[in-house]
């Protein structure tokens, strides 16, 4: 979230669409609700499914799965047209006036595609702003250029119609048109809009789009930076902000510090290649502080190695080449990957095409699952999967973990909190904390190594680790968090005077001090930090996390001091952008800042950057500092572009693009027969206009329900929660039920390409859902939750079984959303 | 003195008591049980199902979690819960959690009780067979990549952020490059 939850009751119009948080973050809709008593907030919600957030909507609109991008293209379009943008904001920081490669074409010259496609790949070159000969972006501030991005948005969008877009999504022009002029309302510069987004906007083939058409509305209203604006991504795991903070994905370090690649074999290359350059004084260009951040990082996982030597460790992935989670399962159906780790995950219900995912599971040689109860995917080898126990030769060991209660640490919300957990008491039985078995399994690997040595064993054995009160013996060591927390904040490791720019004196620090702030980083192996993101939440004194002063010194919301919000405690991101060039706030009854000029400070959040007013442009995290309209590091396209999803029966009628052009097809591999067998009969999609289709022409959702989680692995143990909803369910329409003789509560089973002997769950027909005419056909829809499998207290039918393994170019995240499925009685 | 809801609560509770013993003339005094979550620790904590970070208060007695409700003084919930988080309590209480450390060998069909010393001894001689034999100095293009493609670690997001993060240390020490959680899914 650029913002925070109690920052919704800011805005005056909020857009809900992709989410449905009435039902999957209910106590956020407090907020919602503040909004619409205390400021009369208009809310909007749009969804393929008449949802608990759309029952109490002020307009509601109902779309196809997955023509968001048709939805939103005509919302930028309407803006546009009607000259509802804000246009000092536009102007001053969004990248609209600058000039981009006179040889850039886009989707109108190119049949759907932009300049440089060939074959899966885009080749960006023409992806590129004109520069000036002082290496800055050349601008039009008239916006009248016909190369300025404000002219090339223009002349994308004006194909997206509302009547054009509502032949696509199926929803009615009154509502699309509607939704629009409601939202659309807050280009004033007093009035601001908000848009709650979750899996519904990102679970396709063009996820990362649909989040970038919010952007480019965002930005054309004005609505980032201030109070009850932004793009608020509301986050389904209790720490899954943290966790991605920390690194936990295949293409990052901590702190979003980008992962190394086998082109960049040195630090120097590494810091030259990922060091963005800028001219413009204006542009604080704050990726520009990238080797401190990355040298920090390396003192603090090498403290006694040179920098150089540090960065040599870091295992490197192959330019171009995809480790992220499809990967992972695709690698281990083929027998590469022999080992595996599980830390609170649950693939064998979760991840897209499930069935193929525990067939894959059994070409491991080992498996380690850390869990609080038995998951899925620690029993895929029982004979409640559907297997034959003595075939599966995969050894797997089931760890015990503590819950939150039964240690101490901190969790990071969608609104970037980071909130301090105490233990309430000793873990239950055998099991133990997570960082107790990580350290376990580092310190008995170093001690293996030292005394047995191994492939490359210098990373392991020169590792810094000392968290624990116990030395490095495992058996009696107790890994603290507290002092972990120390490190990822980081401390200097050697006497250090650092001149601080803003209150223009000399700092003197000594080894063991806290960093107070990351300006304070140094790239010299002077300082030490585990995530730069998270720099000042432990000071000398205090750990900032525990912070509990419910004081709200300006009355709007903010807590300054209840915990610490990353990046330092600041609660709006790009908040400089709230404000005019005097320093005045857009929105004088609810100011994030404002610059006093009397004592030349500014006062309310933290700053985006210090200095005076119109000194800095406020988009402080892109090397121009302007807000990007144009997105030169898509994958698939600097501007979003409708697609129909992989599993479509609805021709593309923008282009002759039928789906994304730069999507890793692994449909195609299994259509050819070109891989292993898991791969085919797992890979295989009901493409458009393929002989599958015509066996799978309804289209299938998956979502959540408030009283589950997730694949039901901390709920389903729960008898409370398994009580109030046993069993898993098929929402289908009246319509639908009728032509199929489906009654309510009946059983049914539904089958996808992936999947034909398909899982057997409850009919519950509902008039939530409707059918859809599109192109003057009709096409029906059902949804089913992705809750169930089969342990716990309550079981039932996995609908990931039914799921694609296709993902989007950017992120590969599975589209989960939009598929094709049949239903029949059971 | 700034009063915030809960201590609102207590300060009224103790005078409304106070009142009712006054005015007890001729009435035999009625006695309520004693509350269920007398003299328990109350232990803040935060939800852990999803990202909004409501505040919880697990009152805690005889190392036992006796009662968990929502914590009024927090700024985003005050004091409200969904079903998930209202139901905290019956993951610290709960017979179905794993409480032992258990293994199941190659083809069997059950799992059996083990240790931890055991298992952890196992398990890192399994890794450090996986990553010796599997361990690639250099890629096709003879470039160094200290790399181990035949281990895979997913998940992270249920772990608190000193966790997930002495995680990343690890497997980037181990030389994971298949490094993987929620996020992407």
């Amino acid at each position: 979230m650029t913002n925070h939850w109690n920052d919704v009751q800011h805005a005056d119009a909020i857009l809900i669409m992709g989410s449905n948080p009435a039902e999957n973050h209910p106590i956020s809709f407090k907020w919602v609700n503040e909004a619409r008593s205390k400021r009369g907030a208009k809310l909007i919600v749009v969804d393929p499914r008449f949802t608990r957030s759309a029952a109490t909507a002020d307009i509601y609109a109902r779309l196809r799965p997955g023509t968001d991008i048709a939805f939103l293209g005509a919302m930028i379009s309407y803006a546009i047209d009607k000259n509802r943008i804000n246009e000092e904001y536009v102007r001053n920081y969004t990248d609209a006036a600058y000039l981009v490669n006179p040889d850039f074409q886009g989707p109108v010259d190119l049949d759907g595609a932009f300049s440089g496609l060939t074959g899966a790949k885009y080749d960006k070159a023409t992806w590129s702003y004109q520069m000036d000969e002082n290496g800055i972006p050349k601008m039009d501030p008239t916006l009248q250029d016909p190369m300025c991005v404000f002219q090339l948005l223009k002349k994308h969008y004006a194909r997206y119609t509302l009547k054009k877009a509502s032949e696509i999504t199926g929803c009615d022009v009154k509502a699309l048109e509607a939704v629009c002029d409601a939202y659309t309302s807050t280009f004033k510069p007093e009035l601001s809009g908000t848009i709650m987004y979750a899996m519904g906007t990102t679970q396709h083939t063009y996820g990362s789009q649909n989040v970038r058409a919010f952007a480019v509305i965002q930005l054309l209203l004005g609505n980032i930076g201030v109070a009850g604006g932004g793009i608020n991504a509301l986050r389904g795991e209790s720490n899954v902000q943290g966790s991605t903070d920390h690194g936990a994905l295949f293409h990052i370090l901590t702190g979003y510090l980008k992962y190394p690649k086998a082109n960049q074999p040195t630090l120097a290359v590494y810091n030259e290649q990922n060091t963005p350059k800028n001219n413009d004084p204006k542009s604080l260009n704050w990726w520009g502080n990238t080797p401190k951040y990355m040298a920090s990082l390396m003192k603090a996982w090498w403290r006694d190695a040179d920098l150089e030597t540090a960065y040599g460790y870091l295992p490197k992935v192959d330019d171009g080449k995809n480790y992220s989670y499809l990967p992972i399962f695709s690698a281990m159906a083929n027998g590469d990957v022999k080992g595996m780790f599980a830390w609170g995950m649950n693939p064998a219900v979760g991840a897209p095409s499930s069935k193929m995912i525990r067939r894959a599971l059994a070409q491991l040689d080992w498996m380690v699952c850390i869990d609080l109860w038995e998951t899925e995917t620690s029993a895929f080898w029982q004979k409640e999967a559907g297997v034959d126990p003595a075939s599966i030769k995969t050894e797997v060991f089931l760890l015990p973990a503590a819950s939150s209660v039964e240690k101490e640490g901190s969790i990071s919300n969608s609104g970037r909190w980071c909130q301090w957990r105490y233990k309430a008491i000793d873990p239950v039985g055998h099991a133990e904390d997570d960082l107790w078995i990580i350290n376990q399994i580092v310190t008995r690997t170093k001690a293996l190594y030292a005394k047995e040595g191994g492939a490359f064993p210098d990373p392991i054995a020169n590792l810094t680790w000392n968290y624990s009160k116990g030395g490095m013996d495992p058996r009696i060591n107790s890994p603290q968090p507290r002092e972990v927390a120390k490190e990822i904040n980081g401390y200097f490791i050697v006497e250090k005077e650092i001149e601080d720019k803003v209150k223009k004196e000399i700092k003197k620090f000594k080894p063991g001090d806290m960093v107070p702030s990351f300006a304070m980083l140094q790239d010299d192996g002077s300082t030490v930090c585990g995530c730069w993101v998270y720099c000042g939440s432990v000071s000398d004194t205090e750990n900032k996390m525990m912070k509990r002063d419910p004081a709200d010194p300006t009355g709007l919301g903010v807590f300054p001091n209840w915990s610490w919000s990353w990046p330092v405690n600041r609660r709006i991101v790009y908040n400089r952008a709230s404000v005019n060039a005097e320093g005045k706030p857009y929105a004088k009854d609810k100011p994030v800042l404002w610059w006093s000029g009397l004592k030349k400070v500014w006062v309310g959040d933290i700053p985006d950057g210090n200095g005076d007013p119109d000194a800095i442009l406020p988009f402080i995290m892109v090397p121009h500092g302007r807000g990007m309209l144009f997105a030169a590091g898509m994958s698939d396209g600097p501007f979003p572009e409708h697609y129909e999803p992989l599993e479509s029966a609805v021709r593309n009628t923008f282009s002759s693009k039928q789906v994304s052009p730069v999507i890793m097809r692994w449909d195609e591999k299994a259509k050819e027969k070109t891989c292993n067998p898991i791969i085919a009969e797992g890979c295989i999609a009901a493409t458009f206009g393929s002989e599958e289709i015509k066996d799978f022409p309804i289209i299938c959702s998956t979502y959540r329900v408030v009283e589950h989680w997730q694949t039901g692995q901390m709920t389903r143990w729960l008898p409370w929660l398994a009580e109030m909803v046993p069993n898993q369910f098929m929402e289908i329409s009246e319509e639908l039920a009728k032509e199929k003789g489906i009654v309510n509560g009946q059983k049914v089973r539904i089958t996808s390409a992936r999947n034909v002997e398909g899982i057997e769950v409850q009919a519950m027909v509902t008039k939530r859902l409707k059918p859809f005419t599109i192109q003057g056909k009709t096409h029906h829809m059902v949804g089913i939750t992705w809750h169930f499998g089969y342990k716990g207290l309550v079981t039932g039918g996995n609908a990931n079984d039914l799921t694609p393994f296709i993902g989007d170019p950017n992120t590969m995240i599975p589209e989960y959303k939009a598929f094709l499925v049949n239903v029949e009685k059971a | 003195m700034d009063i915030t809801r809960r201590g609102f609560l207590k300060i009224a509770g103790g005078t409304l008591a106070a009142a009712g013993f006054g005015t007890g003339v001729g009435i035999k005094p009625a006695f309520a049980m004693p509350r269920k979550i007398q003299y328990a620790q109350e232990v803040p904590t935060i939800c852990p199902y999803c990202g909004v970070g409501c505040g919880i208060i697990a009152h805690v007695r005889n190392g036992k979690v006796i009662n968990t409700e929502g914590d009024p003084d927090h700024p985003i919930s005050k004091g409200a819960l969904c079903p998930k988080g209202g139901s905290l309590y019956q993951i610290a209480n709960n017979d179905k959690r794993n409480k032992k450390v258990l293994y199941r060998a190659p083809g069997a069909d059950a799992w059996k009780e083990v240790e931890w010393d055991w298992a952890l001894e196992k398990i890192t001689a399994n890794l450090k067979k996986t990553r010796d034999e599997g361990f690639k100095l250099t890629n096709a293009n003879g470039e160094v990549v200290n790399r181990c493609e035949s281990i895979a670690a997913i998940g992270g997001a249920a772990l608190d952020n000193e966790e997930v993060y002495a995680l990343t240390k690890m497997n980037r020490a181990l030389g994971l490059v298949y490094v993987e959680h929620q996020a992407r899914i």
